[in-house]
């Protein structure tokens, strides 16, 4: 893949405040290597949508343990299309129950990191899925 | 023995003769084994004897249960004259549901009742705020008003049941709820009892259910110490905690120096006030986690009941022994538990709760086993409170007070733990207090470095964690508790009606009082409670709150 360096929004959206699962990966993507920006708590879809926008960013990482996933999900993947950026991935974890997951798949979610998964996981999903679009400094 | 040999040089030459001659030897003659380390990255000796216990002395650094420094427990007969609380954290879809599951629960021994809320009442907005969407009763019990609350509590004779709540920027209006409940049923405000989270501190730090700026939000929390002592004695209008700190990443250390410092910064704003500090005491509450590493948590509990008798009677001079006195509630670790092989979390829990009570918790909460996929299912959490029940009733743990008194490896953590909470807490003193520290991040710095510590032991396979990065494979699909999208359908028809069928004016008029009150610095809790019996919701209140208080919005560091 690309040698451009690779920036990454990971956002939570709706209310959930638990946020040390977000902190660990935004910490194992930037010792990868990767541009992280982080939303902070409590993001709207709206709000995390004009932030990827905004930031240029090459894939968008949502992180979600209050069940909400199925409403906060769609809403974020249609912002997506209706502002021409349905080209940036997106990828997901926290609590969310396999007998969604093919819905959200089918909906656009590209892939989803369950409990135990490791953050080497999820850096080398991006390292394979995504390519750069900035040259590294 | 030589004439020149003291039993202490008996005994140390006894011990290097063991170490060096007979288990070194032996160990290297025995594949290599795994760093013995604590969860929190503690290490500890292959052996402890009296010379790690070297100046310790039983009366002063452990006494007897009741007695200062109450290391052996804060009442002299505890369990033996009444047992912790087994208090399970419950709540979800409408009050309807939970009122069921609440008796539920109290039918099959629970014998004090825990509310967990949902996340809009966790961050005070009503259920059809345009951030409640998707989440109304999906983490907790959807609460927007007194009409919900009464709903929650019916047939619940609150003179009989003692009841605590995890809420905390919006605490003293959810009180205020429960204080009006109890009056309907006919129940002084000076007879119910219970206790309300109303920690803000450990929400910036960790569980972040923050609305409102630092100051305000102490200045709300002293309110509610001021209301409690005069009106409310019977309740505990506090619960200093640990268990979220340790949960978002904090290693056992950092959650008992983190939680008793934020006990020390709410005395000294309270003390401010100008109240007197054995006037609110006695009725600040502590709650702990209670996490894998056995003797370390046991240990962690023992040190954390010395060093609040201290800085409660030296630091503050409080002369009421029960302002000395560290109650405290555990729960076991959500943390802690895996979603792969789920059964394996029966196991954890109980050994944490077995933990929690050999530390001398007053309240329990254990965990069910399928809480890594969804809230408690009925089955589930039968299995977590029968938890307690057997080592009430069957372990026998329980026969002698404070059991591990003396062991060399209980105490030696027990004053190690001390010593170096001790030093963070002096630490966050010199950065100004915990307010301050706060401000400049320290605290949260320390919990993510923590976290990332531990995420990278596990990734290397340096801790192991059974079926997850040892020992895994096999698919277990467990029956889950599912709140569908018809309570949250429910609950806005019955937002819709409060708002509909109660006297508009007077729940404006309320609203306007109560912002005058928190402008003018007076005491909120008698005008809150005029407001929540006007039916006012909570979405505004906490609205009208916002106005006065403004919105705290964290840093995004990582």
């Amino acid at each position: 893949m690309s040698q451009n360096t690779i920036r990454v929004l990971i956002a939570k959206p709706g209310l959930d405040g638990h946020d040390r699962g977000a902190k660990v990966i935004c910490r194992a993507l930037r010792d990868a290597g990767m541009e992280v920006i982080y939303t902070g708590l409590r993001r709207t879809p709206e709000e995390i949508v004009s932030a990827a926008v905004q930031e240029d960013a090459d894939v968008i990482g949502l992180s979600i343990l209050s069940g909400a996933h199925n409403v906060l999900f769609p809403s974020i993947l249609k912002l997506l299309r209706e502002q021409e950026a349905a080209d940036i991935p997106v990828i997901a974890g926290g609590i969310i129950p396999e007998k969604d997951i093919p819905g959200l798949k089918k909906a656009g979610i590209r892939e989803i990191f369950l409990p135990g998964s490791s953050t080497q996981d999820i850096v080398r999903w991006i390292e394979d899925h995504v390519r750069g679009s900035r040259k590294k400094a | 023995m030589p004439k020149n040999e003291t039993p202490d040089d008996e005994l140390k030459s006894a011990f290097r003769l063991w170490k060096e001659d007979v288990y070194d030897p032996a160990l290297a003659a025995c594949p290599p084994g795994s760093e013995r380390t604590t969860v929190s990255g503690r290490r500890l000796k292959e052996l402890y004897t009296p010379l790690d216990l070297e100046g310790w002395d039983y009366l002063r650094d452990l006494g007897f249960p009741g007695r200062p420094p109450y290391v052996r427990g804060i009442q002299p007969t505890m369990y033996h004259g009444r047992q912790w609380t087994m208090r399970q954290f419950s709540g979800f879809g409408n009050p309807e549901d939970t009122n069921r599951r609440y008796k539920y629960l109290l039918a099959h021994g629970q014998t004090g009742l825990s509310v967990a809320f949902h996340l809009p009442t966790l961050m005070g907005v009503d259920s059809d705020h345009p951030l409640a969407r998707g989440e109304v009763g999906k983490c907790g019990v959807a609460v927007d008003s007194l009409a919900d609350m009464e709903i929650l509590f019916h047939g619940i004779p609150l003179d009989r049941i003692t009841t605590s709540m995890t809420i905390n920027a919006p605490a003293a209006v959810l009180w205020a709820m429960y204080i009006a409940v109890a009056e309907k049923q006919g129940v002084s405000p000076r007879v119910i009892s219970g206790t309300i989270q109303n920690d803000i501190l450990k929400e910036y730090i960790a569980q972040k259910t923050f609305i409102f700026p630092p100051e305000p939000s102490m200045t709300l929390i002293v309110d509610t110490f001021e209301y409690g002592a005069r009106e409310v004695p019977r309740w505990n209008t506090i619960s200093i905690s640990g268990y979220h700190i340790r949960e978002a990443g904090a290693t056992a250390l950092q959650e008992l120096a983190f939680t008793l410092r934020d006990g020390i910064e709410y005395v000294e704003w309270a003390r401010r006030r100008g109240l007197d500090v054995d006037e609110f005491a006695p009725r600040l509450s502590f709650f702990f986690n209670a996490h894998n590493d056995f003797f370390e948590e046991i240990a962690k509990f023992r040190a954390a009941r010395r060093i609040w008798a201290e800085v409660m009677r030296d630091r503050f001079g409080a002369r009421n022994p029960r302002s000395w006195w560290l109650r405290f509630h555990t729960q076991t670790s959500g943390v802690s538990l895996t979603a792969q092989q789920p059964y394996n979390n029966v196991v954890r829990v109980a050994l944490q709760a077995l933990a929690a009570v050999l530390g001398g918790t007053q309240s329990l909460h254990t965990n069910s086993l399928d809480e890594t996929y969804a809230l408690p299912s009925e089955e589930a959490v039968t299995v977590a409170l029968r938890t307690q029940q057997i080592i009430a009733h069957e372990s026998g743990v329980i026969n002698s007070l404070d059991p591990l008194g003396g062991s060399y490896l209980v105490e030696r953590l027990t004053c190690d733990l001390a010593d170096e909470a001790r030093e963070l807490i002096r630490k966050v003193d010199d950065m100004g207090g915990m307010v301050k520290a706060i401000e400049h991040g320290w605290p949260q710095r320390e919990v993510s470095d923590s976290a990332f510590w531990y995420q990278t032991a596990v990734e290397k396979g340096d801790k192991i964690i059974v079926g997850v990065n040892a020992f895994a494979g096999g698919h277990e699909a467990i029956p889950l508790l599912e709140v569908d999208d018809s309570a949250a359908r429910r609950q806005l028809e019955r937002l819709k009606k409060v708002r509909a069928t109660r006297n508009g004016t007077l729940a404006r008029e309320a609203l306007g009082d109560l912002k005058k009150a928190a402008s003018d610095g007076v005491n909120v809790m008698p005008h809150l409670l005029r407001a929540v019996k006007a039916y006012a919701t909570l979405g505004e209140i906490i609205e009208t709150f916002k106005e006065v208080y403004g919105e705290y919005r964290e840093p995004t560091t990582f």
